[in-house]
């Protein structure tokens, strides 16, 4: 077996082969979270400004109704899970790593689930472009696999670009993950319909669906649903993390590489998640905006793997308690395995982005305490965009973040590779992230102090012409009553002539 | 699900790990090194016993007392299994009646002077084993060219126990009316005497390539299969072997086909002295060794061609040692010079044309 | 051995007293390039470095009398832009900050007498006579200038609230598991 996978060179030269613990909760029929008695919906759960409310403590809403409008280009507007009253806005401790806290509308359900009159579209297909792209920005929708940058400027954007290939990403190479999966075994029509509606609003004249291989049933599903739309076609990909990323994915069917300063758009295609589609025909053919949806629950700890439909606004520990829980979780994490985020405590809310719940045990995380770096490059070749991790991080240890930057570090994806193949345990994705963040935190300060300097300078030089001006008026001041006096003389001496 | 649950600190992605560890690789390496060393025991018995034991206390020594210099708890650093495989290569390396005292002298200069006085694992800039093999051998070398034909364990030429203990203990004064030359060395004795190559007859080889010369060098093929073992691993790439016993052999094939008088053939290059050794747990030796599959072929070219070079123009029989140190210094720059190619870039990282 | 000794000290001399001449004869004048700190500075003259504004900290600086890391307006960005000024190296990412502050007005007891608005040196805070002040968030530095000017002390010194988008990953902490003895 060793021997053959060492003869067999890699069909993929990058990246590495996590044990995808997919199955058996990837076949387990999806079920639904019994809705719970307090959502707790965040205003930002999207890239960009938060959403600002539109409704206040007290009143009453419907499910779908705006709670929260968009605020600024790259803001996604927010919409009630479910009919109830608005307890509160408040605060919510975030699903982010810091356990810092969020503004949040809470909504006691009142166990109705009343929809607002929504307005199913008769001829979604009728629709001109900038129309199917408003209505999913009036959705609320956002790139469900976790980028979460609002659809429809994508979507305009691409328009724009005047792309030609839509490109459906079905890959899910995170382990443990299988919501979109499932989501294509139980809704395939559902999708194939909202990426046409995509490829719509985007002019796009082909749809590229990508699934990695080890998702037989997916992929046989999509299949059926593509037949009678040519121009939608499903693309089987290796296995191999990470896949899904959206310049792996691109260069496995469009067979050339995204130049580091370009977008897909500038090569005249679009990456989208499935879920995303999915979500567009919700909103576009039923009018139902973005307010659940599919979330893979998963773990050692977890007593009943499986995939659920979700209210946006529900705790984790709504989700843990309907799963159930075998003893105390060693971590909790929301997301993926390599490039989720660890979550603080239960009590944070699932957001538009959330694809999976994952409650690990200690023997999953298979911690143990970093060792020194012996210079192995597992981490060298497990990169899937040719880094240097063991470089980078070793500046970075040294506080030579520049000197990070040089090797690549803007480059680096975060994805985990690295990390999940080191010998030595070393956190190389935390160096990296830390990394990051503190060239923003002084990229900022550097703005900060800019800023600082032109209003120091904008102030002396007002003060310096405040100073100017006084001494202009009073020599003015003085020039006149000069000149007063003077005629005053001469008045005087005219009266005595 | 109590809420006073708390993460202490955040912890970073990813949340899971391939499960491979420092130790595992270590341990890896070692079991690949077994039956060629077992192989080594049996032909030479006790003394070689008792100078690999010798070799591998003091290099772990050496390290547990470095540690413990600066504060450090040692046994979680011993465990990774580094300082024991850095004794065992170098115990390998040696004469196999080599005295004690000069299995212990290596295994401490080999842990405290090249690996922590830079800084511990990962951050020696040469070889360990390799480093203490080319101090012994300036610094004491008599002892350190004493050959001898293999006497395997059970035959009547091999060393009882009490006699075993003496020649450890280095009263070797019966070694030098047994003593053999290694191979290389016999014929760079001659060919200085002036007698060419095609005159002497080289000594032969045994059934698994044994002959005299250093502990690891009699079992050859054992250490080829081990090497092959860790090929099939994937605790080592073919990169360096591959290129370090090309940059051997080539350099030899075409030498000897231009001249056979002062010229060895490849086959006996590859066969004796240390390449392959070298080739397989030497050179491949991750902290000393470039990150990227081209730099490590180009290192094990280097190491290759300057082993050949050496051994047929330098004042040395054998040149793994000093071959894989000069490269071990070269490192640093092919790390330098060769970077794999970001996504999305050129090779010297400029952004890729859109309209390429 | 007596040749050999002697050769070599007398090698050894003759080439350290050449690179010792080469160091006097050929040296770089090394300018500190007082005026290139000062534009480094924020140019506030904010006094919170104790000193009588930039232009007094930079000399300080020049002198090596301060530490880089005076100025806390101008934190790690101006800390690393000194660090590539006057070439010396620096773990910026290990320093650590103290919580920016900004000033804030309380509304219930401020008079609107304007003596703060005067002594801002960044003009962050707007009001006008009888007026309620106010500090304008993206513009004040925290120098605290304004806080004794206040008569009725509607002037504090509040932390900036750490949000999620401003939030930094702290550096792996690998001490204790390396096997240092705590």
């Amino acid at each position: 077996m060793r021997a053959r996978a060492f003869f067999a060179r890699d069909k993929v030269p990058w990246g590495v082969h996590p044990h995808d613990h997919k199955r058996p909760a990837a076949d387990v029929a999806t079920r639904t979270l019994p809705l719970p008695e307090r959502l707790y919906v965040p205003l930002q759960q999207h890239i960009g400004a938060p959403a600002r409310p539109v409704v206040m403590a007290g009143k009453k809403v419907y499910k779908g109704q705006l709670i929260a409008e968009a605020q600024g280009p790259t803001s996604a507007a927010v919409h009630a899970p479910t009919s109830g009253r608005v307890h509160a806005i408040g605060e919510i401790t975030a699903p982010h790593p810091s356990g810092l806290a969020m503004t949040a509308i809470i909504i006691e359900s009142d166990g109705e689930d009343e929809w607002i009159d929504s307005s199913p579209c008769r001829d979604p297909f009728a629709l001109p472009p900038e129309e199917i792209a408003t209505r999913i920005a009036a959705a609320g929708i956002v790139g469900l696999g976790g980028a979460t940058f609002p659809a429809a400027l994508k979507l305009a954007s691409a328009h724009k670009a005047k792309i030609h290939t839509l490109i459906l990403n079905g890959c899910e190479c995170e382990p443990y993950l299988s919501c979109d999966d499932r989501l294509m075994r139980d809704a395939a029509d559902e999708i194939v319909a909202g990426i046409r509606l995509m490829m719509r609003a985007t002019g796009a004249q082909q749809a590229l669906i990508g699934i990695e291989e080890n998702k037989p049933e997916a992929i046989a599903a999509m299949r059926a649903a593509t037949h009678h739309s040519p121009a939608v076609e499903v693309r089987v990909v290796p296995a191999r993390y990470p896949m899904g990323s959206e310049k792996h994915l691109f260069s496995m069917l469009m067979g050339r590489e995204i130049p580091a300063d370009c977008r897909t758009t500038d090569l005249g295609a679009l990456v989208h998640n499935v879920g995303t589609a999915h979500a567009v025909y919700q909103a576009i053919c039923a009018g139902h905006p973005l307010v659940e949806r599919l979330l893979t629950v998963h773990g050692a700890a977890v007593a009943h793997p499986g995939n659920l439909w979700v209210p946006i606004g529900a705790l984790v520990s709504d989700v843990f308690a309907f799963a159930g829980l075998l003893g105390e979780p060693a971590r909790l994490v929301m997301g993926g395995p390599m490039m989720g985020v660890q979550l603080p405590h239960m009590q944070v809310p699932v957001i538009k982005g959330t694809s999976g719940l994952l409650a690990l045990s200690a023997e999953e995380i298979g911690s143990t305490s970093p060792s020194s770096c012996i210079r192995c490059a597992s981490c060298v070749r497990a990169c899937p965009v040719g880094l240097l991790p063991l470089e980078m991080a070793a500046r970075i240890k040294a506080g030579k973040l520049t000197a990070a930057v040089d090797f690549g570090l803007k480059d680096c994806l975060a994805c985990g590779c690295c990390t999940f193949v080191c010998p030595a345990h070393i956190p190389l994705v935390h160096y990296f992230l830390h990394a990051k963040n503190e060239l923003a935190a002084r990229a900022r300060t550097e703005l900060r102090l800019e800023a600082t300097k032109r209003l120091a300078a904008a102030r002396k030089e007002r003060l310096e012409r405040e100073a100017k001006e006084k001494a202009e008026a009073a020599a003015r001041r003085k020039a006149e009553r000069m000149a007063q006096k003077a005629a005053l003389h001469r008045s005087s001496e005219e009266a005595t002539v | 699900m109590s809420t006073d649950w708390l993460a202490s600190t955040p912890i970073a992605s990813p949340h899971v790990h391939a499960g491979s560890s420092v130790s595992a690789v270590m341990i890896k390496v070692m079991l690949a090194l077994t039956p060629a060393t077992v192989h080594a025991f049996w032909l030479y018995g006790w003394p070689a016993i008792f100078l690999w034991f010798a070799t591998v206390f003091a290099a772990i020594a050496g390290e547990a007392f470095c540690l413990r210099m600066m504060r450090r708890r040692a046994l979680p650093v011993l465990k990774d299994g580094s300082a024991m495989l850095t004794g065992w290569l170098l115990a390998l390396s040696l004469p196999p009646w080599a005295p004690l005292w000069l299995g212990l002298v290596g295994g401490l200069f080999a842990t405290i002077v090249a690996k922590q006085v830079f800084g511990g694992i990962g951050q020696n800039l040469f070889n360990p084993a390799m480093a203490a093999r080319v101090a012994l051998l300036i610094s004491f070398p008599v002892p350190m060219t004493q050959w001898l034909d293999p006497l395997p364990m059970g035959s009547p030429v091999a060393p009882d126990l009490v006699r075993s203990i003496q020649i450890a203990l280095g009263s070797n004064n019966e070694l030098d009316a047994i003593a053999s030359a290694s191979l290389l060395g016999h014929a760079k004795t001659e060919l200085a005497r002036g007698i060419d190559l095609t005159q002497i007859r080289l000594p032969a080889f045994g059934p698994r390539g044994e002959h005299a010369g250093s502990l690891g060098e009699a079992s050859i093929g054992l250490l080829a299969a081990g090497g092959l073992a860790l090929l099939l691993m994937r605790v080592i790439s073919w990169h360096i072997p591959v290129a370090m016993l090309l940059g051997a052999i080539l350099p030899a094939a075409i030498g000897h086909a231009l001249d056979p008088s002062r010229h060895l053939p490849p086959i006996v290059h590859l066969l004796s002295g240390g390449l392959i050794l070298g080739a397989f747990f030497i050179a491949t030796d991750y902290v000393t060794s470039p990150s990227t599959r081209l730099g490590q072929f180009i290192f094990g070219l280097g190491c290759g061609v300057l082993t050949w070079l050496i051994r047929t123009y330098g004042g040395y029989p054998e040149g793994v040692a000093f071959a894989v140190l000069l490269m071990n210094a070269l490192t640093p720059a092919i790390d330098r010079w060769v970077r794999p190619r970001i996504y999305g870039r050129d090779r010297r990282g400029h952004p890729l044309e859109l309209g390429k | 051995m007596i040749v050999a000794i002697v050769s070599l000290t007398l090698l050894g001399l003759a080439l350290g007293f050449a690179l010792g001449f080469a160091a006097k004869r050929f040296a770089v004048a090394q300018d500190a390039g007082l005026a290139a700190i000062e534009a480094l500075m924020p140019g506030t003259n904010c006094g919170q470095c104790g000193y009588a504004g930039c232009a007094g900290a930079a000399a300080a600086i020049a002198r090596a009398e301060a530490p880089p890391t005076i100025c806390p307006p101008g934190g790690k960005a101006l800390v690393e832009a000194l660090a590539k000024r006057l070439g010396f190296s620096v773990d910026v990412a290990s320093l650590t900050e103290p919580d920016p502050k900004i000033a804030s007005v309380d509304e219930e007891i401020c008079i609107g007498c304007c003596r703060c608005l005067k002594v801002c040196p960044t003009d962050a805070i707007i009001g006008a006579p009888k007026q309620i002040h106010n500090v304008l968030r993206e513009a004040c530095t925290g120098c605290a200038q304004c806080l004794d000017r206040c008569p009725t002390e509607a002037i504090k010194m509040t932390p900036i609230p750490l949000t999620l988008q401003h939030w930094v990953w702290p550096k792996p902490v690998l001490n204790g598991t390396l096997g240092v003895m705590s």
